[in-house]
């Protein structure tokens, strides 16, 4: 209860200073809004209904592209832990693709796909599969080989021995990439959205740069806090539920 | 039918329960001159020289000898995890070219899945006999735990285990599969001297209710003779069989009994005579 207290005081007092900094005239309102007129402009485009249309847009090329991720990733992570060939050459690519900051595909996405829903699924899948490639490749090969030797005394063997003691036992790296995975197209998308006008759907990042646009700064402001909110909501209740159970079934010393 | 008295199977445990849980004829165990050599960095190391061994059925046979004599590579030979460069592992007249079931293993380390519960760990290996029912493998799991005393634990982590209460588990885990015969590795190694004691006294407990034929690797000479029908002593360099010990005495055994530290004390003694380099040194 002191804890739940404390973060409130926190972020009282950060918002207070905000205000106060408002008062003392530092900046132009133009620049700074007051927390007041952000919270207007929320309140609007929430009636209006166009900031839920924006963050369904969002929602919506994020978790596409980030399924996609996970299904091609996951599996390929674990073809390239098994086989040597593979680790060396796709896994030596995941590695350098993993180190490009997804939102360089952006110039490319719109050359091959233009100003499409394919474009931003193409850089949010970039984002995603390359993290989740290299977790699984390293969870895989951190597993103790005395885990697979149990299981093949015990008759497991081939495929079973894959699904049911590899891919668990890989489980706390799996969960890291898929966080890092996340983090990395949560970025590159709303850099994507930015950058370039997609007709099909506007979304969280088409309304930040729309605000530049009209120099409306609460709204730039508005929607930052949308999408530090959404962040922060994806971590809560997609990874943390995830990692405290594998905290609890793995003990502390692990994941 | 081999069912102990502590532990009733719930009455509406199914046929296969019954089945899976019935006593199976322990293993024979023919190894015929076994050799072994790894490649390591300073050149190639014998690890097994023509080594022979015969077990019978239901015998304890425990392997001693220094680090490095071989003794737990034999284990995983006789087990199928590696293959010998020469001679055969003959088990119940069936060559022993791969891990099977009627052969498990207890590892020195705890190998069990973290993962799983404890209850889930026993099941696994009851799951590649596709004729048991969700309930049927439960039954069976259970039936084991209670054998090892850990009913009141299989909604535990392993983490949150004692080291002891890890290796019970692990041999319920072993157990669960009805194997004929139970290979152990140094299964009682890294436990404290208390806890090494109760598990003595544990496992020939189990074993006389479930009567397997065990190999059990070990470096400790008083846990060999405490165990073991008969207690074989490897040289290093290669690795050899070089003397074994047949314990007379009754059982179960005490650890700390008087007959038994002479074993002990005799057997300390021709370990000692190779490693200065003697040769095998007669009672």
């Amino acid at each position: 209860m002191k804890r739940v207290f404390l973060v409130i005081f926190f972020f009282f007092g950060l918002l207070l200073l905000w205000e106060l900094a408002v008062r003392a005239h530092l900046w132009s309102p133009v620049l700074l809004p007051a927390p007041a007129k952000v919270a207007e402009y929320l309140k609007s485009a929430a009636a209006d209904g166009s900031l839920w249309q924006a963050i369904l847009v969002t929602l919506k090329r994020l978790l596409l592209g980030y399924v996609i991720g996970l299904l091609g990733g996951i599996p390929l992570g674990l073809l390239t832990a098994r086989f040597r060939l593979l680790h060396d050459t796709v896994g030596t690519l995941a590695l350098g693709l993993q180190t490009l900051p997804s939102v360089c595909w952006v110039p490319l996405a719109l050359l091959w796909f233009g100003q499409s829903e394919a474009a931003m699924l193409f850089v949010v899948v970039m984002g995603t599969l390359w993290s989740v490639i290299i977790a699984t490749d390293t969870g895989v090969q951190h597993v103790p080989p005395i885990y697979r030797r149990a299981a093949l005394t015990m008759g497991s063997k081939g495929f079973h021995i894959w699904l049911t003691v590899i891919l668990p036992a890989a489980l706390p790296f799996i969960v890291s990439g898929m966080k890092q995975g996340w983090a990395f197209a949560w970025r590159s998308l709303m850099a994507a959205e930015i950058f370039v006008t997609i007709l099909t759907g506007f979304g969280l990042g088409q309304l930040l740069h729309y605000g530049r646009e009209l120099n409306a700064m609460d709204q730039v402001i508005a929607i930052m806090f949308v999408i530090v909110a959404i962040g922060l909501l994806a971590d809560k209740t997609l990874f943390a539920p995830i990692e405290r159970l594998l905290h609890r079934r793995w003990g502390t010393s692990q994941a | 039918m081999y069912i102990t008295e502590t532990f009733e199977l719930p009455r509406n445990a199914s046929e296969h329960v019954k089945e899976e849980l019935q006593f199976l004829p322990p293993s024979k165990l023919n190894v015929d001159r076994v050799s072994k050599t790894f490649a390591t960095r300073t050149g190639p190391l014998k690890a097994l020289d023509e080594v022979s061994l015969q077990v019978a059925e239901g015998e304890f046979v425990c392997l001693v000898g220094a680090s490095g004599c071989g003794k737990s590579t034999l284990l995983n030979m006789i087990a199928g995890l590696e293959k010998p460069d020469s001679g055969s592992v003959t088990a119940d007249g069936l060559r022993v070219t791969a891990p099977g079931r009627e052969r498990l293993v207890m590892f020195q380390e705890a190998a069990l899945f973290p993962w799983l519960d404890v209850l889930g760990n026993v099941i696994f290996g009851l799951k590649m006999k596709p004729h048991l029912s969700r309930r049927d493998r439960k039954d069976v799991a259970r039936y084991y735990l209670e054998l090892v005393g850990l009913s009141r634990f299989e909604k535990s982590n392993i983490h949150e285990l004692s080291g002891g209460m890890k290796q019970r588990v692990a041999l319920a885990r072993a157990l669960a599969p009805n194997p004929r015969m139970l290979l152990m590795d140094e299964p009682f190694a890294a436990l404290d001297a208390l806890t090494r004691e109760q598990l003595y006294g544990d496992l020939q407990q189990i074993w006389e209710s479930r009567r397997k034929t065990i190999i059990f690797v070990t470096h400790n000479v008083r846990e060999a003779a405490c165990l073991g029908d008969r207690v074989m002593l490897f040289s290093p360099h290669p690795g050899r069989i070089r003397e074994e010990f047949l314990i007379k005495l009754p059982r179960p055994r005490d650890i700390n009994s008087i007959d038994l530290a002479e074993y002990a004390g005799r057997i300390t003694r021709s370990l000692k005579g190779y490693k200065n380099g003697n040769g095998g040194v007669a009672e």
